[in-house]
């Protein structure tokens, strides 16, 4: 790599390509040693299992029964599956309502507000706030999930005792709307301190100026403060898709039901590779995860890139 | 300073990771010196589910199994691995154990895996595991052949039963006598359920009738709901070699769920997709809501019991009555019977992987001696073990087993012990699921023999 960005002319001078090439003076041989406990590691935990995921979806392999002792390869029979199935795909699609709805949506603009309201004030409602907030965020999942399913239970949730209200099931009868309420409620922290965070670097003599030329309240939040955190909004949007893409928290809830109507692609790849026990099925869908998390991932670095 | 740290940072990981390796390594020997280590798993625990079952093993088997392998000179830990969950979800952990080459040297598991799990090499015939001393076993001439079967796959033995259980219709008296309904009820065709459940309903009773069905309560829809009341119709799951699809006898057995779930009033259809639906079920029984329920013995002995029960009902003995299943109409069940059930039972196995086979053999057998057995089952904890000597002993002076063993066992029908099974079951469990969700029984069968064709095999394989 280092070598391709050379200009030419310094390819014929030995001495001064030392010199640019290897600034440390530590010479190939020592740089790779001291990369190599790093490159080791990687390669271990992170390159090693991807492509180990990535032969099991070749494979038969499953938890139980003979294919669990003599997996034989299939081809790409798994992908070929995943991708023909209805039910990935309606995976698929209940995953991107979950994202769009409760991380694009629901936290960003939870997020922001709760920034945007508390961004002048001090004291202690501010602190009051941001502590119940990111209390939600720091609480372990299981612990919450359990507090959720105890307020929205049809028979003796809190919800219903409150409303005095027989048999009101948002669990049954909304369960998309209640885990994405839920998660918009988990996850708003992290929006909230990041955008607080922006907020305080937009200069208050910008949006001086801007209140003296008579701009509304929405116009200087479109043309100042908007241009100035334009940056973080895409890290944060990039940072909390991918995460929610991946969350499985939603299974401690609903567990994927009612009728696999909440059942998205995390928990459908625990669903199939662990409670079915297809293990090759499921490291197919796995790599397709992975390829869908790469594309989010392209799209929002190239957002983030083209402010330049 | 910082590329320091993080070499040294690095180092550190290593190293642990590497002391993590050979900790494991070494954790599979049993511990040092003399001392005998054994772990025992089962799907109960102290104040849970199972909760007697647990408590004999933690209090009665550990220290007298302890004390009388001191007898021998041989100086034995054990200690109990308790669970208290789905039975999937424990399918699953005791599988992932398996597949590492670990778990518990004595575990429980329902017999209805054993095909599965010995084709996966998790378990292997006894006498392999531990020798002669598993043929030689003085139980086995205690237990009848069609609990044996239970245990044995491909002609071989592979674990010792635990029991068997037998399904039957639970009913509760004072919901029935609100409804005018008689306390001896016993029902001869499925039109006399539903009869029942419509002046339960009448009588304004919440839940008339509960059979299980949905995905969401596992193999119970499949034990409790499809299967008997496939029986009931006449029908098999697997029949001279072939699966069978879309039969009549399934459409009916659907047909029945959608004459419960589709908007007659006669069952609660979301309950059944409710991720705790089942354990709802339970209280909601207990609590006098619910008056008619297919369940197993296990509902009056682990569920309802009094003093041991996860939804105890006080005047269970008074309260709750019970019926045998009938078929569709009289006559029409599998092979002519006029009434149906199925059961199954638990396994005690001994790990493939166990450092000391042959001490965890001992310990799995020690469970199931009659001095063991008839521990387990005192005060109130009847069940019905392997054993027809203990069994003599224990079950005269519980009604509900004493029914179920003289009644129920003799027209019973058991699953396929084959490894397909299991994801069979699925199918059969999402068949039920659309039908409460409002699909017909003639789209719900169909999608169950298109699915029931991916999983054994082709169209070949099955027979509709």
């Amino acid at each position: 790599m280092a070598q391709a960005t050379l200009p030419p002319e310094v390819l014929d001078d030995a001495k001064a390509r030392r010199y640019s090439a290897d600034a440390a003076g530590l010479g190939r041989l020592r740089a790779g040693a001291f990369v190599a406990p790093a490159l080791a590691l990687i390669s271990l935990f992170l390159v090693f299992p991807a492509l180990w995921v990535l032969y099991l979806g070749l494979s038969n392999y499953r938890l139980t029964g003979a294919a669990a002792a003599a997996p034989q390869s299939v081809g790409f029979d798994n992908f070929v599956k995943a991708l023909t199935d209805p039910e990935f795909w309606n995976s698929t699609w209940l995953t991107f309502e979950f994202v769009l709805g409760s991380a694009v949506i629901g936290q960003v603009v939870l997020g922001f507000l709760l920034a945007w309201i508390m961004r002048d004030r001090t004291g202690p409602l501010k602190r009051i706030v941001e502590g119940l907030v990111i209390l939600a965020w720091i609480l372990p999942s299981a612990v919450v999930s359990f507090l959720w399913v105890a307020l929205l239970d049809r028979d003796d949730g809190t919800l219903n005792t409150l409303l005095h209200s027989q048999d009101f099931a948002p669990l049954l009868d909304h369960p998309m709307l209640s885990i994405i309420v839920f998660n918009t409620w988990r996850g708003a922290a992290f929006s909230m301190m990041l955008y607080g965070a922006a907020l305080g670097n937009v200069p208050p003599s910008h949006l001086e100026s801007a209140r003296l030329a008579g701009a509304s309240g929405w116009q200087q939040l479109r043309d100042v403060v908007f241009p100035h955190i334009r940056g973080h909004v895409l890290t944060n949007l990039l940072l909390i898709s991918l995460w929610t893409f991946n969350d499985f928290t939603p299974f401690l809830l609903t567990a994927g039901g009612p009728d696999g109507k909440t059942e998205v692609l995390a928990v459908h790849v625990y669903q199939v590779a662990l409670q079915g026990g297809e293990l090759g099925y499921g490291a197919a869908v796995s790599t397709v995860i992975l390829l869908i998390n790469l594309v989010v991932a392209v799209f929002y670095l190239r957002l983030l890139r083209s402010k330049k | 300073m910082r590329l320091r740290n993080r070499l040294m940072g690095a180092a550190v990981v290593v190293v642990a990771s590497g002391l993590g390796l050979t900790g494991c390594g070494q954790s599979s020997d049993g511990g040092s010196g003399d001392t005998i280590e054994l772990t025992i798993a089962q799907n109960s625990i102290a104040g849970g589910k199972n909760a007697a079952a647990a408590d004999y093993i933690t209090n009665w088997v550990i220290p007298k199994f302890e004390a009388a392998e001191k007898a021998k000179g041989k100086t034995v830990k054990v200690k109990f691995v308790p669970s208290g969950v789905d039975d999937e979800q424990y399918k699953t952990k005791l599988s992932l154990d398996l597949k590492s080459g670990k778990g518990a040297d004595v575990f429980d598991l329902d017999g209805i895996w054993a095909g599965e799990f010995a084709e996966a090499g998790y378990l292997k015939p006894l006498s392999d595991v531990v020798g002669a001393d598993a043929d030689n076993w003085d139980g086995w001439a205690q237990i009848p052949q069609s609990v044996q079967g239970l245990a044995t796959y491909n002609g071989r033995k592979y674990a010792l039963p635990v029991g068997t259980d037998g399904r039957v219709l639970y009913f509760n008296k004072t919901l029935f006598q609100k409804a005018g309904l008689p306390a001896d009820w016993q029902p001869k065709s499925w039109q006399e359920i539903l009869d029942a459940g419509d002046k339960l309903k009448a009588a304004g009773v919440p839940v008339p009738i509960q059979i299980n069905a949905g995905t969401a309560m596992g193999e119970a829809t499949t034990m409790q709901g499809v299967l008997p009341l496939l029986a009931g119709a006449g029908g098999q799951l697997q029949q001279d070699g072939k699966w069978t699809g879309a039969s009549q006898p399934l459409k009916d057995a659907l047909g029945f769920y959608e004459k419960i779930y589709g908007g007659s009033g006669l069952g609660d259809p979301k309950l059944q997709q409710e991720a705790k639906g089942r354990d709802k079920s339970f209280q909601q029984f207990a609590g006098n809501e619910i008056g008619i329920l297919l369940e197993s013995d296990y509902l009056w002995r682990g569920v309802l019991n009094p003093e041991t029960g996860v939804a105890k009902m006080a005047d269970r003995d008074q309260s709750v009555g019970y019926a045998l299943i009938p078929a569709e109409e009289p006559g029409k069940g599998i092979n002519g019977q006029d009434f149906v059930s199925m059961s199954g039972g638990a396994l005690r196995a001994v790990n493939p992987n166990s450092a000391h086979p042959k001490e965890a053999f001992e310990l799995a057998a020690f469970t199931l001696s009659p001095d063991g057995l008839k521990e387990e089952t005192k005060n109130g904890n009847v069940r019905i073990t392997p054993r027809t000597d203990v069994n003599k002993e224990i079950l005269s002076a519980e009604p509900l087993l004493t029914y179920i063993s003289d009644k129920v066992v003799p027209l019973t029908a058991f699953r396929p012990p084959v490894a397909a099974y299991t994801q069979v079951s699925v199918a059969l469990q999402e068949a039920t699921a659309e039908v409460v969700s409002g699909k017909t029984p003639d789209q719900a069968a169909a999608d169950y023999q298109a699915k029931l064709e991916g999983i054994v095999g082709g169209a070949g394989n099955v027979a509709s």
